[in-house]
């Protein structure tokens, strides 16, 4: 599966449009790393446990996206974007969202 | 009350102090890797420099939530008060962005070139009671292997 953020792939030829395909998460620090991190709001600096968490939920949402493009018969997705939303207090949602194609 | 004055006061010392070390500290680091990863052009183009010989492309990211110290989270809701520049937001915001760059460069250091490159920035705790002030930054781009 190949995922760009630009609209073609160079020197490949779109062949097939599928539509948008998404994917998104909703994810909650447990207790501990708030207070970690509420402790590091005295110091500054880099919020480590957030990153991560950051990072593996992201993760996850492309995970989502790249499965629902699979099950489209899709074999790239261009155009991906990332967007990010705090839902509720201390849970944040990751959305990602692309166009599914098919490359030759 | 005095106790609690006091409290205060040292949180603000702790916050000045350890919130400066680091900060000298990680624009140290950041000037260091910045000028190793010279090399590799990022540009916010859309389409790469020239299209011969291109073997893949990919998308590559790299993000950092980056805390604020205590004294700055004090000064900045003086400054809100009297208004003007947040000075110590600025370099909080500057510092995450240009560390989310350097992630995203580290994350393909073997590409030719990265193009289209975004940057995002939220803030993650913002509706939270006895918020924490963070900002998370993301960069975003499309690695091109030759």
């Amino acid at each position: 599966m190949l995922i760009t953020n630009i609209e073609y792939i160079p020197n490949r030829e779109i062949i097939e449009h599928f539509g948008i395909v998404s994917g998104s998460t909703v994810r909650a620090k447990h207790v501990g790393r708030d207070m970690m991190a509420g402790f590091k709001n005295i110091f500054g600096g880099e919020l480590k446990g957030y990153t991560e968490l950051l990072t593996e939920s992201r993760e996850e949402a492309m995970d989502r996206m790249i499965a629902q493009a699979q099950s489209l018969g899709a074999n790239a997705i261009l155009n991906v974007r990332f967007s990010t939303s705090s839902v509720a207090a201390g849970a944040s949602e990751l959305y990602v969202y692309g166009t599914a194609v098919v490359i030759r | 009350m005095i106790f609690e004055i006091s409290i205060f006061l040292i949180l603000l010392l702790i916050g000045y102090i350890s919130g400066t070390l680091i900060e000298k500290r990680h624009y140290k680091s950041i000037r260091e890797r910045e000028e190793e990863l010279k090399a590799l052009p990022t540009t916010t183009h859309k389409r790469p420099l020239y299209e011969e010989d291109i073997k893949s492309c990919k998308l590559v990211n790299g993000s950092v939530v980056i805390s604020i110290d205590y004294f700055k989270k004090f000064l900045a809701s003086l400054i809100n008060f009297f208004g003007g520049n947040i000075s110590s937001y600025e370099t909080l915001i500057d510092r995450a962005r240009r560390e989310a760059i350097l992630r995203l460069k580290e994350d393909a250091k073997d590409a030719s070139e990265i193009i289209n490159l975004r940057i995002e920035t939220s803030s993650i705790t913002k509706n939270t009671k006895n918020s924490v002030g963070a900002v998370e930054v993301l960069a975003f781009g499309t690695a091109i292997y030759r």
